[in-house]
């Protein structure tokens, strides 16, 4: 990383902190908007967060680690979620996937080339009567086709 | 995602204008409320099922300098969405009854806990709230009531299944992994920040709204004995109608599946993941806390399915969301996965599947927190239920293993 970046990114961090506060509880939420800015928190962010909160950045990392959403590894700039879990399954959630993934020519679990996606599957998204179902980014979509599911996703930058 | 207006139920989507539950409660003893919540006997509609006025009370009467309500928006469950519409579509009924907690508890902070996967309700919900504190039904002198001070704050989840269950939830809030607690203590004396905190469903608190309007008699009339009052049920998988309903509690599952217009069906999970897989000959069964019990997850499965590929999929939700803590969930739940793999491949032999069937019921009794404890659920009553199909070239002989 760059010095400059880590300047930037060293502010940013100070200006989350003030604006959560530096208890425990505001872990969280920081480590959210850090995700949601650069898709993933890198190893120098985790040691930030946690030297103002004073907490061990093994604190840092084990929390990461627990949750789907939060990632020390770097994603794509959107990400991809589609449901595997059971309705959305019958519904043809297999025959969507393999339409995305050749569209994409990458596999679940991997980030195209360019950055602009990543490919995860995610459980139950709480659609359920309009299977199948995903998710891009905080956005949801249903009633997925090959095809349709195909179209939305070549349409984001 | 599609709206569904004039939406058709007696009891919560009944008639309701914001803020008149709230406008009731503050004429009104912190004692009378409980009475009336009491009177209704609710319980809590998250899946646990524990009276709702019991938490209440253990709430209001812990002595403390801070008090939470944190409403429970996790909704993982697969097959359950029925808190999305209630928020989505009624969150003056969701709101009103966190404000009438902070009032017969004495708490000042309202907490929502929304999953990640919805973090596209967040804006409109805390426009919303904006709305409300402009109504002063938020904020200090709630409603005209000098000293009634209470404030919501919504925070989001990160995508994990077991937040839902209260302690992960509030290790999560506390800025840590989302590892459920040793019960006791409970939430009501330690909970948040270790003060008392009253954790509840989404349902349970959009009903708390029009009891205290409607009266405790009124919404006991609804539902069985020990079931009062009316559930939604989130209704998927193969029928021509799926969606959410409300019906009252003892409901048959025949009759649901005529509602939803489901044909040639051979199972039904009531409850979810975590639920029970119940057979055509068993469909006469109610749906109640005290026969087919459910936090409201349907979902229908017809003659086409594959019962074991089903199981698979529940066994796979399982090894992904329990959060490793105690040995019988976080091994357990592989081993079960395992065995669904076995019989897939035709590498089974039945003693061993015997075996499994008890590591099961190991797990039922011995893992920490509900995940564990039920996660076998679908496991056994699958193989139970389905075994002709699964092992003895039933089904036709389609699905020869
Ligand atoms: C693994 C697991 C997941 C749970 N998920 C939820 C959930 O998403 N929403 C919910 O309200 N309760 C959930 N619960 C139940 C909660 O622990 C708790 O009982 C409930 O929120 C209490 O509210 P109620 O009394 O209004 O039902 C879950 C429990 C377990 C064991
Ligand atoms: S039962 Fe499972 S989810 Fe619950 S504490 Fe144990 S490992 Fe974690
Ligand atoms: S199973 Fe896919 S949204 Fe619920």
């Amino acid at each position: 990383m760059l010095v400059m970046e880590k300047n930037f990114l060293q502010e940013e961090i100070e200006k989350l902190v003030e604006t959560f506060g530096n208890s425990r509880s505001a872990l969280i939420p920081i480590l959210q908007e850090i995700q949601k800015k650069h898709h993933y928190i890198s190893e120098f962010a985790q040691q930030e967060v946690a030297r103002l909160l004073d907490i061990h950045p093994v604190e840092v990392y084990s929390v990461i680690s627990f949750y789907a959403f939060l990632s020390s590894e770097p994603k794509g700039r959107n990400i991809v979620r589609l449901c595997q879990t059971i309705t959305c399954d019958l519904a043809g959630k297999y025959s969507v996937a393999k339409a995305i993934e050749r569209e994409l020519g990458i596999a679940f679990g991997e980030t195209t080339k360019d950055n602009r996606i990543s490919l995860e599957y995610t459980n139950c998204v709480g659609m359920c009567d309009q299977g199948p179902a995903m998710l891009i980014n905080d956005k949801v979509y249903t009633r997925l086709s090959p095809e349709k599911a195909v179209e939305i996703i070549n349409e984001i930058k | 995602m599609e709206m569904k207006k004039n939406r058709q139920g007696a009891v919560l989507f009944s008639d309701y204008t914001r803020g008149k539950s709230i406008e009731k409660v503050v004429g009104m003893p912190r004692g009378d409320v409980l009475a009336e919540v009491k009177e209704s006997k609710l319980k809590g509609r998250g899946g646990a099922g524990f009276p709702t006025a019991t938490k209440w009370m253990l709430t209001a009467a812990a002595v403390a300098e801070k008090k939470y309500i944190i409403c429970n928006a996790d909704e993982g469950e697969p097959g359950t969405f029925k808190d999305r519409v209630l928020l989505d579509e009624y969150p003056a009924l969701v709101f009103d009854g966190m404000v009438i907690g902070g009032y017969v508890t004495g708490a000042h902070e309202g907490i929502l806990y929304l999953r990640g996967e919805y973090s596209y309700m967040k804006k409109g919900l805390e426009n919303y709230l904006e709305e409300m504190r402009k109504d002063n039904l938020l904020g200090v002198n709630i409603a005209g009531k000098e000293g009634f001070n209470f404030d919501i704050n919504i925070k989001m989840g990160s995508g994990a299944y077991i937040c839902g269950e209260e302690t992960a939830l509030i290790e999560s809030l506390e800025g840590q992994r989302g590892e459920p607690r040793n019960k006791p203590p409970f939430p009501v004396n330690t909970g948040f920040m270790g003060c008392p905190t009253a954790v509840n469903n989404v349902e349970t608190l959009a009903a708390i709204s029009h009891i205290v309007v409607k009266g405790g008699k009124w919404y006991q009339k609804y539902g069985t004995d020990k079931s009062s009052g009316s559930k939604l049920f989130s209704v998927s998988g193969d029928c021509k109608k799926p969606g959410v309903f409300e019906l009252p509690w003892g409901t048959t599952i025949t009759d649901l599946l005529k509602l939803v217009d489901a044909d040639n069906v051979k199972a039904v999970q009531v409850g979810g993941a975590s639920g029970v897989c119940i057979p055509k000959s068993q469909f006469d069964r109610k749906l109640a806390y005290e026969d087919a019990a459910t936090g409201g997850s349907i979902m229908i499965f017809n003659e086409s399915r594959d019962m074991l590929h089903i199981l698979k999929n529940f066994m796979e939700f399982f090894v992904e969301e329990s959060c490793g803590q105690c040995t019988p969930c976080r091994i357990g739940n592989v081993k079960l996965l395992e065995g669904v793999e076995m019989i897939e491949s035709g590498n089974y032999t039945f003693s061993y599947i015997t075996k499994l069937k008890e590591l099961g019921q190991s797990m039922q009794v011995a893992s920490k927190c509900g995940l564990g404890q039920s996660s076998p659920n679908s496991f056994l009553s699958i193989l139970e239920n389905f075994r002709d199909e699964i092992f003895n070239n039933g089904n036709g002989g389609v699905n020869v293993r």
